[in-house]
């Protein structure tokens, strides 16, 4: 097709493309790329929302943020969710899928599962697909702080005093970064089985024939293989660890107690924009919040890269 | 170490016991171990929920919380469904999650399609200007959307909530589908307008059933992801819109009215009503499922 001449078919070729992605990128602008803009311009300006007046007051937001303590707190909440909560859920799921693939050791020349290894993921991720909001609720009731709560039940059949999982201040964000990994585990376990599917059968071969044992196997050969697999899984974690508003909201005490012991920024956001109406405020939390987080993608990405190994 | 006494020489092994057997053994029934109580963290508070909602208060926080409920007594998931509306909020969260998944397909793989096939000026501008929504969290976007609803009425609507959950759908629907449609053989398309098919034919009758895979997996991956959305339900439906309400948000509230109206047997009801439909559609569905909803992360 030649060009600068607008032949009848180059015409029914730009109104079909302009057809087809007018409704999609009209709903796209207006109601996400327009919002995050705002958002930007928002935090610049004490709007309360009620009436559509408000005043530039430049960094003002900012600087009131950070000298909140709510804010900071919410902070390191994000900061011990990122280190822990992470760590924590690969650890598990890295060891669960090791087993369920390989673990049962070579069977007709390929490696195997532990016996039950189909039923074990399909159990392992069903807490996946449950609500966020769901799984709160659930846990309020295990988690009760007195020896009703189904947890310290059990714990009381041998002996121990009911512990106060979502009281205890020390205690409670350590309860729902639990929650966390609970729900999360079954997904990296099927990630990480798939990434361990994509692993050529003759590496392990070779591997077990040298006398490589089931921990050489783990350490040296299937986590430098799934290096790739396991940086997605640290990304998406990451990320998932600047969230947390649902399970906070539902499951703590307090919305983020006892005394904002559990807070997070997604939550102080919704309080200040819904509970205080600072619509100026929570956008600046907003901002810092997508920062944090773009920084966290990014540093990520540059840390972990490694030269890719080809199989 | 069990890898330092595992390479023994095979002529041995052969006649004796290895040395390393011993210790895979320990290691193998550990591992069982492990597997087993995970499973069981899994199931038993699901298990746990659904037996609780047949019983009274006095079993629940009696002293024997674990104990199997009395008499199996349904009252309670009568009074979830009707008196705490749970019945209503199910079928709005159907509603409004089949129409917007419907539009977010829609809508996501014909911009995928136009972007992954077509050259023209401002191809890559409108894929970036898509793709860069992944980067953003929605929270900075909830105060500024929340008065851009109300300004335009859409507030407390379902048809606000179908839309917003359409717009924050597409950047991932729009990402993956771009690259799916990339992938496909270009020739049978081709095919197909020589013959005289128009571009919309050619999409619907010819792209869109060989993009099916890719399509399925996304369409699950939305109707989850929208199925469980807690935060756009409870800032963009209200209290003022109560009859509108979706199930997380319904369930939320049930459980802070549970501890004032010491119904807590509904409670557990409403919540097994929220679960058991998942459940056993993720049973049915579960390798669909677990491929969908990991596929965006191989990619």
């Amino acid at each position: 097709m030649r060009h600068g001449k607008l032949t009848p078919a180059a015409l029914r070729k730009y109104g079909f493309i302009t057809s087809f992605l007018a409704v999609p990128v009209l709903l796209y602008v207006v109601f996400v790329v327009w919002q995050y803009i705002q958002a930007f311009q928002i935090s610049f300006t004490n709007s309360r929302g009620i009436s559509p007046k408000f005043d530039y007051v430049g960094f003002d937001n900012f600087t009131q943020l950070f000298q909140d303590d709510v804010f900071w707190a919410a902070v390191r909440h994000h900061v011990v969710l990122l280190l822990a909560m992470p760590l924590i859920t690969i650890a598990i799921a890295l060891f669960f899928s090791f087993l369920l693939n390989l673990g049962g050791g070579q069977r007709n020349g390929r490696m195997v599962g532990v016996p039950g290894s189909a039923f074990y993921k399909i159990v392992f991720f069903f807490p996946q697909v449950l609500a966020v909001a769901i799984v709160g609720v659930l846990f309020q009731a295990i988690l009760r702080p007195d020896k009703a709560g189904v947890f310290n039940s059990a714990l009381g059949a041998v002996g121990i005093d009911p512990v106060g999982w979502l009281i205890a201040p020390g205690l409670a964000l350590w309860t729902i970064i639990g929650v966390m990994v609970w729900q999360a585990v079954g997904f990296y376990v099927v990630l990480f089985s798939a990434g361990m599917a994509t692993i050529p059968k003759d590496v392990f071969e070779a591997a077990s024939l040298d006398g490589a044992g089931r921990f050489t196997l783990f350490f040296k050969i299937t986590i430098p293989l799934l290096w790739d697999t396991l940086q997605v899984g640290w990304v998406y974690l990451g990320i998932a660890a600047f969230d947390g508003f649902a399970l906070v909201q539902v499951l703590s005490v307090d919305r983020g107690g006892p005394d904002n012991a559990t807070t997070v920024l997604p939550l102080e956001i919704w309080r200040n924009a819904f509970t205080y109406s600072k619509y100026g405020v929570a956008s600046a939390m907003g901002v810092a919040l997508f920062f944090m987080t773009l920084t966290f993608a990014v540093l990520t990405l540059r840390v972990t890269r490694r030269e890719r190994i080809e199989f | 170490m069990a890898t330092d006494v595992m390479p023994v020489a095979p002529n041995k092994a052969v006649t004796s016991p290895r040395p390393g057997r011993r210790s895979i053994n320990v290691f193998s029934g550990l591992s069982h171990v492990a597997l087993v109580i995970w499973a069981i963290l899994v199931i038993f508070p699901i298990v746990w929920t659904f037996l609780a909602s047949f019983k009274t208060n006095t079993e629940l926080f009696g002293d024997h919380p674990l104990a199997m409920p009395q008499n199996f007594d349904w009252s309670s998931w009568g009074r979830a469904w009707d008196k705490a509306h749970i019945g209503l909020y199910m079928i709005n969260t159907v509603k409004v999650v089949a129409i917007s998944t419907f539009l977010t397909m829609l809508f996501g793989s014909m911009a995928a399609y136009v972007l992954a096939r077509y050259t023209f000026f401002g191809n890559r501008a409108i894929y970036l200007l898509f793709v860069s929504g992944l980067s953003f969290p929605v929270f900075l976007a909830l105060a500024p959307l929340w008065l851009t609803m109300k300004n335009l009425g859409l507030l407390g609507t379902h048809t606000g909530l179908v839309l917003v959950y359409v717009a924050y759908s597409l950047p991932f629907t729009v990402f993956f589908l771009t690259a799916f449609f990339r992938t496909l053989p270009t020739s049978v398309g081709e095919a197909a307008m020589m013959d005289g098919c128009s571009h919309t034919r050619t999409f619907f009758q010819i792209m869109l059933p060989m993009a099916k895979p890719g399509l399925i997996s996304i369409t699950i991956f939305n109707v989850i992801g929208q199925w469980n959305q807690y935060l756009l339900p409870i800032v963009l439906l209200p209290g003022d819109a109560q009859d509108k309400w979706l199930i997380t948000q319904g369930i939320a509230n049930i459980s802070t009215n549970a501890g004032y109206e010491a119904d807590w047997a509904g409670l557990f009801a409403a919540l097994s009503m929220a679960i058991i439909p998942v459940l056993i559609v993720y049973i049915i569905f579960q390798r669909q499922i677990q491929s969908g909803l990991t596929s965006g992360a191989v990619k």
